[in-house]
């Protein structure tokens, strides 16, 4: 390459990276603003002195103010649950879909991947008169079940088991094991990778959930942290800024650390669940 | 051949009923709830035709709940999908801080919608919050964004923005990993222009994931509204209404779920033509393949 080319590249390059930095910096800089409010007293909510105290104070205080580890026990409850029922109900679906031939089988498809565009999450008004007629109401179990069967979680799986060669399940049913062997026992450990992106993404999305929830709890023992943490800042108690960033990031907590530890597998599960 | 049948009969039931009982039967039900009168008190729901359409098309909060929307849609789409693809093309490659800059633009992807919007009104508290100081640094005066009509909306996107630019990124440098490296030295050695070689070569390659994307973005532009409930409540004045949380408020606060019902029919409808643009556009990206 010509001295040229290098030169001018030189202050292109130069100028990308402090675009990269800059966008980084604006986007990280509301999160570390709740950081430091969080853990420093809310005298220096606003004044930046490098040396000003820490304290861990604003996190006792906000754990104390609300019921946060029945929330969290709750939410942990709720996603363990989706996606333990999620799984077995979609492992089963999709290797349907994927191998076996029965009348009907496109238009069902079609209809699974129909959730893809219209998911529960807009039926609010019917879902929750479904919930009432079965007595459900306020229960962790309604939280989740409009999302047991997930259209995504079939569609994802259905195309994993496709890319597995027959021969195995031949060689598998020669040995004389039975369909539901064939499944346990050669499709789910080669889907594994498949399995553990769908899961990220299961346990951040349901962790997260807001709306449904709110709609469908009225009570602290079924609350997920979500509407726990809604609750906790929107009451008009006179409450400290201080506090609530605090609360904020103790809901937010486990999953950000989660994500800070397997940063790479989250982005590599993110992926790969989005491109299929 | 019949043993199959019962076999795929049994494996896709229980996953077919729940589907069917949660999302197919509710949509049906909800079409025909459209049709009816909310049932109060001692009064039976009763069948009223298109009177809840006309109520609809006489609402202004409705219309002013479908212009916001529109705005919303237009507005965090392209520069969420914008940001992103500059995300990603800034740490596609050796970069210095390279895992920090990830970090950086991924992070508010991983936390709750709800949390980021107590962060972010904090941030935008009226002469208080970081942003306000930043303001009054550059001789501006103190200004409620969250509270006053104008900006109301906007620092909603705001939000929506911050949060979803970084997941979007992901399937830009997933995309970005399959380009070959030889398509960038043969144009480094006939010494294109970055620009050019972005403009004729990456970006249509990108295509495909761009159109994913926006197919995705338009989705949450409708879905996504857990932090309105935190920061606005749709207000000051409806300036920052969108149709979901009017659905939310009429079915959940004013308990007329027969006008809820028809404002999902509304929303079920955009969907479905969302939809059906991305079968369409979809096929399109065969071209690119």
């Amino acid at each position: 390459m010509s001295t040229l080319v290098v030169t001018q590249t030189r202050f292109d390059r130069a100028l990308f990276v402090a675009g990269a930095w800059a966008l980084a910096l604006v986007w990280i800089l509301p999160l570390a603003y709740a950081i430091w409010t969080a853990i420093h007293p809310s005298a220096y909510e606003t004044r930046f002195v490098l040396l000003a105290p820490l304290t861990f104070e604003n996190f006792t205080r906000a754990w104390n103010a609300a019921p946060f580890a029945r929330y969290f026990l709750n939410t942990i409850m709720l996603v363990s649950m989706i996606l333990a029922a999620q799984l077995i109900l979609c492992i089963h679906a999709a290797f349907a879909f994927a191998r076996l031939e029965f009348p009907g089988k496109n238009i069902l498809f079609a209809l699974v991947l129909v959730q893809l565009m219209v998911m529960p999450d807009i039926l609010l008004v019917r879902n929750y008169a479904t919930m009432a007629q079965l007595g459900l109401v306020d229960t962790i179990l309604a939280i989740g079940l409009p999302y047991f069967a997930s259209g995504f979680a079939i569609f994802l799986l259905r195309q994993t088991f496709k890319t597995i060669p027959k021969e195995l399940d031949e060689a598998a049913r020669v040995e004389g094991c039975s369909l539901i062997g064939l499944i346990w026992r050669v499709y789910v450990p080669l889907a594994k990778p498949t399995i553990l992106a769908f899961a990220l993404v299961s346990v951040s999305h349901h962790w997260n959930n807001f709306i449904w929830p709110l709609i469908i709890t009225s009570s602290v023992e079924t609350r997920p942290l979500t509407v726990g943490l809604s609750i906790f800042s929107t009451t008009d108690s006179g409450i400290e800024w201080s506090v609530i960033t605090a609360a904020t990031l103790i809901t937010s907590g486990p999953l950000l650390i989660g994500f800070l530890l397997f940063q790479r597998q989250f982005v590599q599960s993110f992926m790969r669940a989005g491109i299929k | 051949m019949r043993r199959e049948w019962i076999h795929a009969g049994l494996l896709l039931a229980p996953a077919l009923v729940l589907l069917f009982a949660f999302t197919h039967l509710p949509a049906i039900q909800t079409v025909i709830d459209s049709f009816f009168s909310t049932a109060r008190g001692r009064r039976p729901s009763v069948f009223v035709g298109l009177a809840n359409y006309e109520r609809l098309l006489g609402d202004a909060i409705f219309m002013r709940a479908m212009v916001n929307n529109a705005i919303y849609a237009a507005i965090t789409i392209p520069v969420s999908i914008g940001l992103a693809l500059a995300m990603a093309l800034f740490v596609q490659r050796r970069i210095a801080g390279r895992a920090f800059l990830r970090m950086a633009y991924f992070t508010p992807t991983v936390l709750p919608l709800i949390a980021v919007a107590n962060i972010w009104l904090f941030f935008f508290l009226p002469g208080f919050g970081l942003f306000e100081q930043l303001r009054s640094l550059i001789g501006l005066s103190p200004r409620n964004w969250v509270g006053s009509p104008d900006s109301a909306l906007y620092a909603v996107m705001m939000v929506t923005i911050w949060n979803q630019a970084g997941f979007f990124m992901i399937f830009y440098l997933a995309a970005l990993q399959t380009i070959p490296d030889s398509l960038r030295e043969a144009a480094a050695i006939e010494g294109t222009p970055r620009w050019v070689f972005f403009r004729r070569v990456i970006w249509p390659l990108l295509m495909p994931t761009t159109l994913f994307l926006s197919v995705n973005a338009t989705i949450n532009a409708f879905r996504m509204i857990d932090h309105v409930f935190v920061m606005t409540q749709g207000g000051p004045n409806n300036a920052s209404m969108l149709l979901l949380y009017y659905i939310y408020e009429q079915g959940f606060r004013f308990w007329d779920s027969a006008y809820a019902a028809t404002l999902t029919v509304v929303m079920v409808v955009i969907l479905a033509i969302v939809g059906i643009g991305q079968f369409f556009l979809m096929d399109r990206r065969v071209h690119y393949k």
